[in-house]
């Protein structure tokens, strides 16, 4: 869906975004992760056309960019770097004006679609109100609606939860499930890990304009073949296991080269009190870490 | 997308104001000189302005004379200026262009939206000033026929005519302006920035008019036919200055929009 080759922009003597290898594939929730400034937004607005690119190809949906714009933009719905709209008119003005500004959507079901993607942002209530009154979150929920006005096939979306309160964030996620469901491929930039976790079925990492790593969530998360078992006891865990201890905290011990329920019944029958025992999995968060770190980055993630 | 663009201008308050300030002077000015009765001396002043005490049906022409130099030129300044720059600092450019609006497109509907507030202005103004002028200076002739600045009479479908041409030249007027407004406004985020700047560029040109050392420079300054719709009031019509300042403004229409064009469809859009 999107594909780019040594994607590359400098600013001046800055680069940005450094010989960018993107593979985001029909169907994925692709997370985008990067800290602040590592040229997250720059590549978004490279993928749209909006920014040109220094060197390397960007293919969106099958068709070079920034070339293609006007046949391939009007099947992307995209939010970039935070919602914008006119502030003295209503959030369904402001839709009304966007469907009508540029071509390939019909007058006939403008209306229509208008309020349909109100109503799934859960704006349909809101009414005449001028969008300079809006909540933050309010304002977010309305540039997402823009986004879905036109049954995009790819929808690119820089931070979508920003200023939404935990509710929202819920409800945005539950959305963008819905519509992955239904086919469309979500291409989703955040600097939020746990976001990240909860929706992507894919990630890469960019490191100061570097994309560091590039996999399915599900890889990356597989068990490591460890098996960590928390207890009280730790010591005594630690004896009767013997050579297999990789790691040990207080309550805390990692096993190497035993399965989780040869060692359970080796605990039990030594009488040994265990609160949790189960295959290691490593958070998003230190698969991050470590590529970045074998990026030699500084740049800090949370 | 141009009609977007018009819905976008009608609809935002400050054009209205803008409109109304603009013709907040006139009205005054016709007051006062209803009151006092008192007229500028002729030959100084803004053109028709000693005419119309004794004939309101010319208004509408000392209206425009009046806004013209100055009032109409910083209200176009300000949208054109805006017209950019402004989408770029509420963000909405971006969201405009991956709609996608192509962006030669964007600008040409830009272009179109300011010369069509502008002749929305000049017509509110000079149809105001045909109320105001009637109501509060009289028709001063009642054989229907009305002094010409050359001496002769015109008669009213005449004066009629006359005043519509009056406006679209004012009108195609203020193209240079718009034009570079427009332009600056593709090379900065700042509205005031861009509006400003045209600005400048005015009262540079209004300030080298006065000077007669400048005078090689004087044909091709764009405010130097500003006030040619009077010769249409000659009769016959002078068209000398009248075809030059359409002309002028062509030249500046051309080559500014062509920059602005060239610039705004190779720029990065970091708004």
């Amino acid at each position: 869906m999107i594909k780019t080759r040594g994607l590359t922009k400098r600013f001046g003597a800055l680069t940005a975004v450094d010989g960018l290898d993107l593979d985001v594939r029909e169907g994925d929730v692709y997370g985008f992760l990067g800290a602040n400034g590592s040229g997250k937004t720059t590549t978004v607005r490279m993928l749209l056309g909006l920014v040109l690119a220094t060197s390397g190809d960007i293919e969106v949906d099958g068709e070079v960019m920034p070339g293609a714009a006007a046949r391939v933009l009007p099947r992307v719905g995209a939010l970039v770097e935070g919602p914008a709209a006119y502030g003295h008119l209503s959030g369904r003005t402001n839709l009304m004006l966007l469907d009508a500004s540029g071509g390939g959507s019909s007058r006939s079901t403008r209306k229509r679609r208008v309020g349909e993607a109100l109503e799934r942002v859960g704006l349909s209530a809101v009414g005449r109100r001028p969008v300079r009154a809006y909540s933050l979150g309010m304002r977010q929920r309305l540039g997402l609606a823009a986004a879905l006005l036109r049954e995009p096939r790819l929808l690119v979306l820089d931070e979508p939860t920003n200023g939404l309160d935990p509710q929202g964030i819920r409800e945005i996620r539950e959305l963008l499930l819905a519509l992955n469901a239904r086919g469309t491929t979500v291409f989703l930039s955040s600097h939020l890990l746990a976001e990240v976790e909860q929706l992507c079925t894919r990630v890469g990492v960019l490191d100061r304009g570097r994309l560091v790593m590039q996999d399915e969530l599900a890889t990356v998360r597989a068990p490591t073949g460890r098996v960590v078992v928390r207890t009280p006891d730790a010591d005594q865990v630690a004896g009767v296991i013997g050579r297999g201890v990789v790691h040990r905290d207080s309550d805390v011990v990692v096993v190497e080269g035993l399965d989780a329920p040869t060692l359970n019944a080796e605990l039990v029958k030594a009488g040994l009190r265990v609160s949790e025992l189960g295959p290691e999995r490593r958070t998003l968060e230190q698969v991050v870490l470590e590529a970045a770190e074998r990026a030699g980055s500084t740049g800090v993630l949370r | 997308m141009i009609r977007v663009e018009l819905v976008k201008m009608l609809r935002r308050p400050r054009t209205w104001v803008t409109i109304a300030m603009l013709n907040a002077l006139p009205t005054l000015v016709a007051i006062l000189l209803a009151v006092t009765d008192v007229g500028p001396r002729s030959g100084t002043g803004p053109a028709f302005l000693s005419a119309v005490l004794t004939d309101g049906t010319l208004y509408p022409l000392a209206a425009l004379a009046i806004v013209l130099p100055l009032f109409l030129p910083v209200a176009v300044a300000m949208m054109a200026g805006e017209a950019v720059a402004g989408e770029a600092q509420a963000g909405t450019l971006r969201y405009l262009l991956v709609r996608p609006v192509g962006r030669t497109r964007l600008l040409v509907a830009k272009l179109i939206s300011i010369v069509m507030f502008v002749l929305l202005t000049v017509v509110i103004v000079a149809v105001l000033g045909y109320v105001v002028g009637m109501l509060l200076l009289g028709d001063g002739d009642s054989s229907g026929l009305v002094s010409g600045v050359s001496g002769t009479s015109l008669t009213g479908t005449q004066i009629a005519q006359r005043t519509m041409m009056a406006v679209a030249y004012v009108t195609l007027s203020m193209l240079g302006v718009a034009a570079l407004a427009l332009l600056l406004s593709t090379f900065t985020d700042s509205a005031l920035g861009a509006a400003l700047g045209a600005l400048a560029f005015l009262i540079a040109s209004t300030l080298l008019l006065t000077l007669d050392a400048a005078a090689a420079l004087q044909p091709y300054l764009p405010t130097r036919y500003w006030l040619a719709f009077v010769d249409l009031f000659r009769d016959p019509i002078l068209w000398r200055d009248l075809v030059r300042g359409l002309l002028l403004q062509g030249v500046y229409l051309v080559v500014f929009l062509g920059a602005a064009w060239a610039n705004f469809t190779s720029k990065d859009i970091t708004s």
